[in-house]
């Protein structure tokens, strides 16, 4: 039976003046794993919204067409019914924990559904156990990282076993490994469990082995419904694919890494040899002095709490673009916050011209009444920040950062929930930046397109430092995709340096297995 | 959100009823109470307890924004009441509130009242740093829905708009020579706490609090722990219910101050340390 049916489903937010979603005709079928693709605001997640009954019964607006999770048409059924048949995840962790403590929020969605007590306590410790929570569950959540906070809600949506589950951009704030895990996770659930997955994501490349069909929207229509194979040969939407096209080799688009390795079998030089992670020379005196940013061997150890900066040595001058990686909890943050001035390191030296910050919530930087107070020339200037969309309150507060004239600027997460193209539109502005420019990412392929330079956080500490060529094309997880199928060879990151690489080395074959 | 922590004192590992029924307890001794030997007990109480629940922190803190209001109604009690026979300060014949005569026992009974009235807090702070929460919204839930609903609602939010509040006034600093007043981070949290209250409530609707049904009662056995806190709540209740008839703890502060330190008053004055520290006594299983 069709666990998730939309028939011909239109909907309009209240006031707003065009659909979000279009006449909007799929199905999912049981054990299936869907991934949904599109640029921000194509209606992804309000399709997900639909699906789990929250549209139109708690967002309002005008809903024409028919949606039925498992026999409940939501129509008839609220959220609160719905909820028996589909798990949903929203995109940011910390709302989507409700209760004091691990346990509690695992027991709560069960307990809503009025199981017995030993139902409820068996169904948390499976949950539990499938997610690797059990040693969190007597936690306090207030007291987890984000990716935790992720997993827990996770496991809250899952403990019903719910035989559809609804994504939102789950390793949107997910470091990769973490993104990895929560994949691995879904890929475990999907295939043993024959749960369907509904997952809306703009990291492609990270979930399109796993899917067995890409359902592409814009403009809140569904304008292709394909096994991903097929979407990929049109779109060569993953840096892979773009590698294989800009070398002129002639094979399916690879949907694995290891698809891509065989296509490029004995094509890759042999005396390309990954750049050696050298460790960089310590700046002359000269040099340290005229840096326009010095944070010499600074510390952050919290009262009653870890040391969250242990004794980084960083130096900067104008023109360098610093990209900051590394897990959620290492630092990064807290780095740039101790350069920009929120913290106060307890050791070290600290020497900085002024910075603008862009922190990981960019509405929190749109305090007034409309957007134009701050951005006279935005189009969006007569609009009050609350109105726009996210992505578009995003941008403005990058504009206002970038344009606040600070010689260095620093941004944390700034490509956080945004669509390749836009990704690859700031990371064009960012390299035009004359200043010192440092940005937090987890995102090793946005990184290589603007980065002069890459710095690895581990424990507070600076593991590595060197440039991204080096850094992000020997790792296993800091590395870009074409960096992982060309086994670092030449240091190529993108898509581009990987042809450019192949087509010197090697004439193009006129078809590879 | 409560400050509460794993596990770490025999209140911690009480279930929330219970736990919660003790500080309530704790609280009726000095609520029922006037007499200065008793509430320096009780006081003398909450510091020990936290310091064996390691919840020295939370009263501390707990303590640095209720000393001033406990000053502020001794000194008020001591400005207003015209009671009291031993006059120790005239002062000057006012339009309103009229001639100014601090007394004595006014002073004294304005001490009183601050006593109490940090000792009630201090049974506030252990209930909000040492008691489950969630079990106790759960009860909630289980006696009136509603209530739990918006019980549940508000407790989540709180932290939500503490840390949106700390973000946005570091996010005014981000930018050299900018900012914005906290009038201005005021309004913005209090504004965006009704976007904040839609995605709560949407995770709410989504993990099925919308069908309405109450949660079971939970089969859970008694701990050690449960059993003795119970007992030392009870016996508290005993105290304060022999304070409220009179056979012992009396105190009056007008016309002149009157405190018993009659027998009676000294051995429930030991009794209620007993009572307060016994359940402390046994740390088997509070890990």
């Amino acid at each position: 039976m069709t666990v998730l049916a939309f028939d011909g489903v239109s909907y309009w937010y209240a006031e707003a003046a065009a659909p979000s979603l279009q006449d909007v005709t799929l199905a999912v079928e049981p054990g299936e794993l869907v991934l949904l693709a599109g640029p921000s605001g194509s209606g992804k997640s309000t399709l997900l919204q639909a699906a789990s009954g929250l549209v139109p019964h708690f967002h309002g607006g005008s809903f024409a067409g028919r949606v039925r999770v498992g026999a409940l048409d939501t129509r008839e059924h609220g959220p609160a019914a719905v909820a028996a048949v589909a798990g949903t995840l929203f995109q940011d962790p910390e709302t989507q924990v409700v209760m004091g403590s691990v346990r509690a929020e695992l027991a709560f969605p069960l307990e809503n559904r009025g199981q017995s007590a030993a139902a409820v306590a068996r169904g948390v410790e499976e949950a539990a156990l499938a997610l690797g929570l059990g040693g969190l569950l007597d936690r306090r959540t207030h007291e987890l990282s984000g990716g935790e906070l992720q997993r827990v809600a996770l496991a809250a949506a899952l403990v019903g076993r719910p035989r559809l589950l609804l994504l939102d951009e789950p390793t949107s704030q997910l470091d990769p490994v973490a993104g990895d895990e929560l994949l691995g996770v879904l890929r475990r659930l999907n295939e043993e469990w024959g749960t369907a997955i509904v997952l809306a994501e703009h990291r492609i490349e990270r979930c399109l082995p796993a899917a067995d069909r890409v359902v592409e929207l814009r403009g809140g229509r569904v304008v292709a419904d394909e096994p991903p194979r097929r979407w990929l040969a049109r779109t060569r939407a993953t840096p892979a694919a773009r590698l294989l096209a800009a070398a002129g080799i002639e094979a399916p688009p690879p949907v694995t890494v290891k698809e891509a390795r065989r296509a490029l079998a004995g094509l890759i030089p042999s005396d390309a040899e990954p750049p050696s992670a050298t460790p960089p020379a310590r700046p002359r005196r000269r040099e340290r002095r005229a840096a326009d940013l010095a944070v010499e061997d600074v510390w952050l150890e919290l009262r009653d709490g870890p040391a969250v900066l242990r004794g980084v040595t960083l130096h900067a001058s104008a023109g360098e673009r610093i990209a900051l990686m590394g897990r959620n909890g290492a630092g990064k943050s807290t780095l740039l916050k101790t350069i920009a001035g929120l913290l106060e390191p307890t050791r070290g030296r600290l020497r900085a011209q002024p910075v603008a910050l862009l922190t990981q919530h960019p509405g929190d930087h749109l305090l007034r009444e409309t957007i134009g107070a701050q951005l006279p020339d935005s189009e969006l200037a007569a609009r009050h920040p609350r109105d726009v969309s996210g992505g578009e309150r995003q941008r403005s507060a990058l504009e206002l950062v970038l344009r606040a004239g600070a010689p260095i600027v620093a941004l944390d997460e700034p490509t956080r929930g945004m669509d390749g193209e836009r990704r690859d539109a700031l990371a064009a502005r960012l390299r035009e930046h004359a200043g010192v420019l440092l940005v937090a990412t987890h995102d090793a392929e946005f990184a290589a397109a603007f980065a002069t330079r890459a710095i690895l956080l581990g424990d507070g500490r600076a593991v590595a430092d060197a440039p991204p060529a080096e850094l992000l094309s020997g790792g296993w997880y800091f590395a870009t995709q074409v960096a992982r199928v060309l086994g670092g060879a030449g240091g190529a990151l993108t898509a581009e340096q990987g042809a450019a690489l192949l087509t010197r080395s090697a004439p193009v074959p006129e078809a590879a297995a | 959100m409560s400050g509460r922590r794993a596990r770490r004192s025999a209140l911690h590992a009480t279930r929330a009823g219970v736990g919660g029924a003790w500080c309530v307890a704790l609280a009726l001794v000095p609520l029922a109470c006037q007499n200065p030997l008793l509430l320096g007990a009780v006081l003398a109480l909450d510091v020990a307890v936290a310091l064996l629940t390691g919840l020295a922190r939370s009263l501390a803190r707990t303590a640095v924004w209720a000393l001033p209001f406990a000053l502020l109604v001794m000194l008020t009690n001591a400005l207003l009441s015209r009671n009291g026979a031993t006059i120790v300060f005239r002062g000057p014949d006012l339009p309103w509130p009229g001639p100014i005569w601090i007394t004595a026992e006014a002073l004294a009974y304005g001490a009183v009242l601050a006593l109490r009235m940090l000792a009630v807090l201090a049974s506030a702070a252990f209930v909000g740093a040492a008691v489950d929460a969630d079990e106790l919204l759960r009860a909630l839930r289980r006696a009136s829905l509603r209530s739990g609903v918006t019980a549940a609602l508000a407790v989540r939010l709180w932290p939500v708009l503490r840390r949106d509040a700390e973000r946005l006034a570091d996010a005014q600093r981000c930018l050299p020579g900018a900012g914005a007043s906290r009038v201005a981070v005021l309004r913005a949290v209090t504004t965006g706490a009704l976007d904040r209250a839609t995605d709560v409530a949407a995770t709410l609707e989504v993990r099925g609090f919308g069908s309405a049904r109450r949660p079971p009662r939970l089969a859970r056995p008694w701990s050690r722990h449960d059993v003795a806190f119970t007992a030392s709540a009870l016996a508290l209740l005993a105290l304060a219910a022999g304070v409220l008839a009179g056979l012992w703890g009396g105190f009056s502060a007008y016309p002149r101050l009157r405190v018993a330190g009659d027998a009676p008053t000294l051995i429930a004055t030991a009794a209620l340390v007993l009572c307060v520290l016994a359940p402390f006594a046994d740390r088997r299983g509070i890990a």
